[in-house]
């Protein structure tokens, strides 16, 4: 097992050698890369909150939150699209976007709570394939009613012109939008690790994802600490969305399943189940998927190496799951359930 | 106190009302939008009277009046019944006041005056009214179930599901019915053409119920006379059972025709599929969602090896089916390896990663000059034996289900055999069964070879199949649709597989208009037969024992379940 590991960590070394020797990309580019990489992280993480959070109270892979993410953007769309036609979004940017904003992360609250409601709550005590089951039919059942509801097409996300300039920051030229991207995303996860670490109710989220009878003992309504663990989870997802929608200026009925993958990676990366971990471990894939391909398969190589971006996240994944299961951070978590 | 807490009983049951009657209204409303209630608009049950999309509505109603009469079964309950009918209506009518005034369409893409004109029966405005009644009606229809005695209710259910289902599946009864002579005027007699006549509806509502009625008491006295024979003659009427069972199977494909056979084809090869997974999730307890690798494995086995596009081997089918199956096998212990030491939702995560791998590597250009990309491989050559030749659908039938019966007596002896109660015990608890001497290891290798194998046979037929294959064909959609299966049918159970293979393969077939909505009664299906039945239609015996028993002890059994809870 450990030798496979090393021909790949081989194959990754001699990649990047033969890449930076080459001399086939500029400083310019691998700055590019490095930014690029850094705005996807961050939706990365944003999302994996959601999983993470999830699995800290409930022991379940939320299968069905990488649709709670695309419920988001997608309704958002329609009102994104309204101010576009309107002139709206061309005169007054900030405030449309922060309705935008507000819409997708209430419609993805919305859709994660009802989740929890309906589908997990009656089954908190079943055996443990039976939520994760649950969890995949609730998946394919919100992406074809949104399908349904929205249309199968690809819709694209009306463009907000001074995001899509080169801004100078730091004498650094970054495109506006990953700038927002990367700034929103921050002050999210600050806001909600203060949430987490200084509140009231905050201490209440982490004692239930501790010990769940216990904490209902010390008078912890631990339905509803679940309820409130899924509606931030909806409204980190819902952000991430438009961000996300941003980046690619599309949705489409489908656009949850590869993201939603990829965080999942980013949670297990970071340990699941802690919060820090998720933030780091999204950031984390969002650096490899983007410098990857250029760095080591390029090197190797391979031809059109940008179409095995995703193979590199799901190599990954399987990767941290036979070495290192419990993550970078995962230290509590391994010696509390290994 | 007495007098307040009744007055406070009937507050809340009064909001229980209101509550139901606005859920209803609201599934309704969504059922409408998504645009199924317009897809099945003109596909009757009844010609021209109730279609699949008024049924579908209706159906809600009933639900809900069922759901609320069933509460206290009282005089009250049912008119509680009625009034959440009522309101469910109302809120479907507030659905089409709205659409009339805004566009709505512009955001619910099947807003359409279509639909609106078939929520009102396209009676404009007096529709609105219609609407309620039909509300109140199809609630009290339900409501009236719960209230009625089992007997009568049992009747009424029958008849009503005989007629749906006579009306669902006309196209694949009308056949069945023409063939055979004497039957032929009577199918004239109840089918029209499109959909049960309104005197055929009734009278096979009016005799399904009456045979209830007379059935009853008398199923358990003809069961109980089955148990007194000797053990000799049973034994004679199973071989008889089995022996119709296959003659009926042999001849099917000459009397369905050329369409039918097509269905049953698909729906051979995902019972192929469903009983490989069924081994590796339904046995042995690995929930597997990177499946459809193996079949691709499969499918791309056979084409390189035979397709004369690529030109490396151009060996005939019944050559490359070996090597298809040993490297499905193989593949299936290498992704056995590093997954061994994983648990539930780690497993079924990696194993997606697997299967999203496998298509990414296969639709690279990286890969192009072996796998063919994007273009995927064609002229993939027929198989043949001797002269005959498997090229239309009625003659692949019979290779698929050479390969179904085979694989079906290989999963039913495993399945008794040593191997088979090792694998169950590893799905119960993998620890108690490494304590009593199961080598984990080398049993969860063999549940994925056996399963790959499986899986990689299939491809090989559907590549001869189709006659070329694409990336496309292989996505995690695959893989979802045979857990499905296999869940739906009942877990662990062999027919179960063939039943649930069935009812969500060929049922999507014979009604095209249902391809859209799919994956989205997949999902409703997964979760609601995890809410209510997770035993599935047709259960392994053993396995509803044991959930039937559990029931009555469901508190000890799940604290027992959450104390060894580990990745």
């Amino acid at each position: 097992m450990w030798s496979i590991g090393g021909i790949l960590l081989a194959l990754i070394v001699i990649g990047s050698w033969s890449t930076l020797s080459s001399g086939k990309y500029s400083a310019r580019h691998w700055l590019d890369f490095t930014i690029f990489g850094l705005a996807q992280g961050s939706i990365y993480a944003l999302i994996a909150l959601g999983y993470t959070m999830v699995y800290g109270v409930l022991r379940m892979i939320n299968f069905a939150h990488s649709e709670v993410f695309m419920s988001g953007p997608y309704t958002a769309y329609f009102v994104a699209a309204f101010f576009h036609t309107s002139g709206l979004l061309d005169s007054h940017p900030l405030l449309s976007m922060l309705v935008v904003l507000l819409v997708s992360m209430t419609t993805s609250t919305f859709v994660a709570y009802l989740l929890e409601r309906i589908a997990y709550r009656p089954l908190r005590t079943a055996p443990r394939l039976v939520p994760l089951i649950t969890a995949i039919g609730a998946s394919f059942f919100l992406q074809y009613t949104f399908r349904g509801l929205y249309g199968s097409g690809f819709q694209a996300y009306p463009v907000i012109k001074p995001l899509e300039r080169h801004w100078e920051i730091l004498g650094l030229r970054i495109l506006g939008f990953q700038v927002v991207i990367i700034v929103a995303a921050a002050v999210m996860m600050m806001a909600l690790y203060l949430f987490v670490q200084k509140t009231k109710t905050g201490k209440a989220l982490r004692a239930v994802s501790e010990d769940k009878e216990t904490a209902a003992l010390m008078g912890i309504d631990v339905d509803r600490m679940i309820s409130i663990t899924f509606i931030i989870g909806g409204m980190a997802a819902g952000a991430a969305g438009v961000l996300y929608a941003l980046m690619f200026k599309q949705v489409h009925f489908f656009m949850g399943f590869i993201p939603g993958i990829k965080a999942f990676t980013a949670a297990v990366l970071g340990g699941i189940g802690n919060i820090p971990g998720a933030m780091l471990g999204g950031i984390f894939l969002g650096f490899i998927e983007s410098l990857g391909p250029s760095l080591f398969l390029d090197g190797l190589g391979i031809v059109a190496p940008y179409q095995l971006k995703d193979a590199i996240a799901f190599t990954m994944l399987v990767l941290v799951l036979i070495f290192r299961p419990t993550g970078i951070l995962g230290e509590r978590l391994a010696v509390k359930k290994a | 106190m007495g007098d307040e807490e009744l007055a406070r009983r009937k507050v809340r049951r009064g909001k229980r009302v209101i509550k139901s009657g606005l859920v209803a209204g609201g599934v309704a409303v969504l059922v409408s939008l998504i645009g199924m209630v317009e897809a099945f608009g003109q596909r009757y049950i009844v010609a021209d009277i109730i279609s699949i999309g008024h049924a579908l509505l209706l159906g809600i109603g009933v639900l809900a009046g069922y759901l609320v009469a069933r509460e206290s079964r009282s005089g009250l309950a049912f008119l509680g019944a009625v009034g959440a009918g009522g309101i469910a209506g109302a809120v479907l009518c507030l659905l089409v006041v709205v659409g009339n005034l805004i566009p709505l369409r512009r955001v619910f893409i099947n807003a359409s005056p279509v639909l609106f004109e078939l929520l009102t029966l396209g009676q404009g405005n007096w529709g609105i009214g219609i609407l309620v009644l039909l509300g109140c009606g199809s609630a009290a229809w339900g409501g009236a179930m719960a209230v009625f005695p089992q007997k009568y209710r049992k009747a009424a259910i029958n008849a009503v599901g005989w007629v749906v289902t006579l009306g669902v599946l006309q196209d694949l009864v009308r056949p069945l019915l023409a063939a055979w002579g004497p039957v032929a005027d009577f199918s004239e007699l109840v089918f029209e053409a499109n959909g049960l006549t309104v005197e055929g509806a009734l009278g096979t509502m009016v005799a399904v119920a009456l045979g209830t009625l007379f059935w009853r008491g008398k199923g358990e006295r003809f069961r109980e006379a089955m148990q007194g024979l000797n053990p000799a003659t049973r034994k004679a009427l199973r071989v008889g059972w089995v022996a119709l069972v296959l003659a009926i199977l042999l001849v099917l494909p000459q009397i369905l025709g050329l369409f039918l056979s097509e269905v049953l084809t698909v729906v051979g090869l995902y019972v192929l599929l469903g009983l490989g997974l069924n081994i590796v999730v339904g046995f042995a307890g690995l929930l597997d969602l990177g499946y459809v690798a193996f079949f691709a494995i499969g499918s791309y086995t056979v084409a390189v090896l035979t397709s004369p596009e690529l030109g490396f081997f151009n060996l005939t089918f019944w050559e490359a089916l070996p090597v298809a199956i040993a490297l499905g096998v193989v593949s299936g212990v290498l992704l056995g390896i590093p997954v061994l030491k994983m648990r539930g939702d780690y497993l079924a995560i990696a194993t997606l990663g697997f299967g999203e791998i496998i298509r990414i590597l296969v639709l690279s250009d990286f890969l192009r000059p072996w796998l063919g990309g994007a273009q995927g491989i064609g002229k993939i050559p027929k198989a043949s034996i001797g002269g005959f030749e498997f090229a239309t659908p009625q003659e692949l039938y019979y290779l698929i289900l050479a390969g179904c019966a085979l694989v079906g007596v290989i999963s039913w002896r495993l399945r008794d055999s040593r191997i088979g109660r090792a694998w169950m015990a590893i799905r119960e608890d993998e620890d108690v069964a490494q304590a009593m001497g199961i080598n984990l290891v080398a049993m969860k290798l063999l549940a994925f070879a056996t399963g790959a194998a499986f899986s990689a046979l299939s491809g090989a037929i559907f590549a001869t199949k189709l006659g070329s294959v694409y990336p496309h064909s292989f996505n995690v959609m695959i893989s979802i649709n045979i857990l499905c299966l296999i869940i739906v049918g009942g877990m662990g159970s062999i027919p179960g597989v063939i039943v649930g293979a069935a009812a969500l393969v060929g049922l999507p077939e014979l009604l095209r208009e249902f391809a859209e909505y799919r994956l989205l009664v997949y999902g409703a299906a997964l979760v609601a037969m995890m809410l209510l039945k997770p035993e599935g239609l047709w259960p392994e015996a053993v396995r509803k024992r044991e959930l039937h028993f559990d029931s009555a002890t469901h508190e000890m059994r799940f604290s027992e379940e959450r104390g060894h809870e580990a990745p």
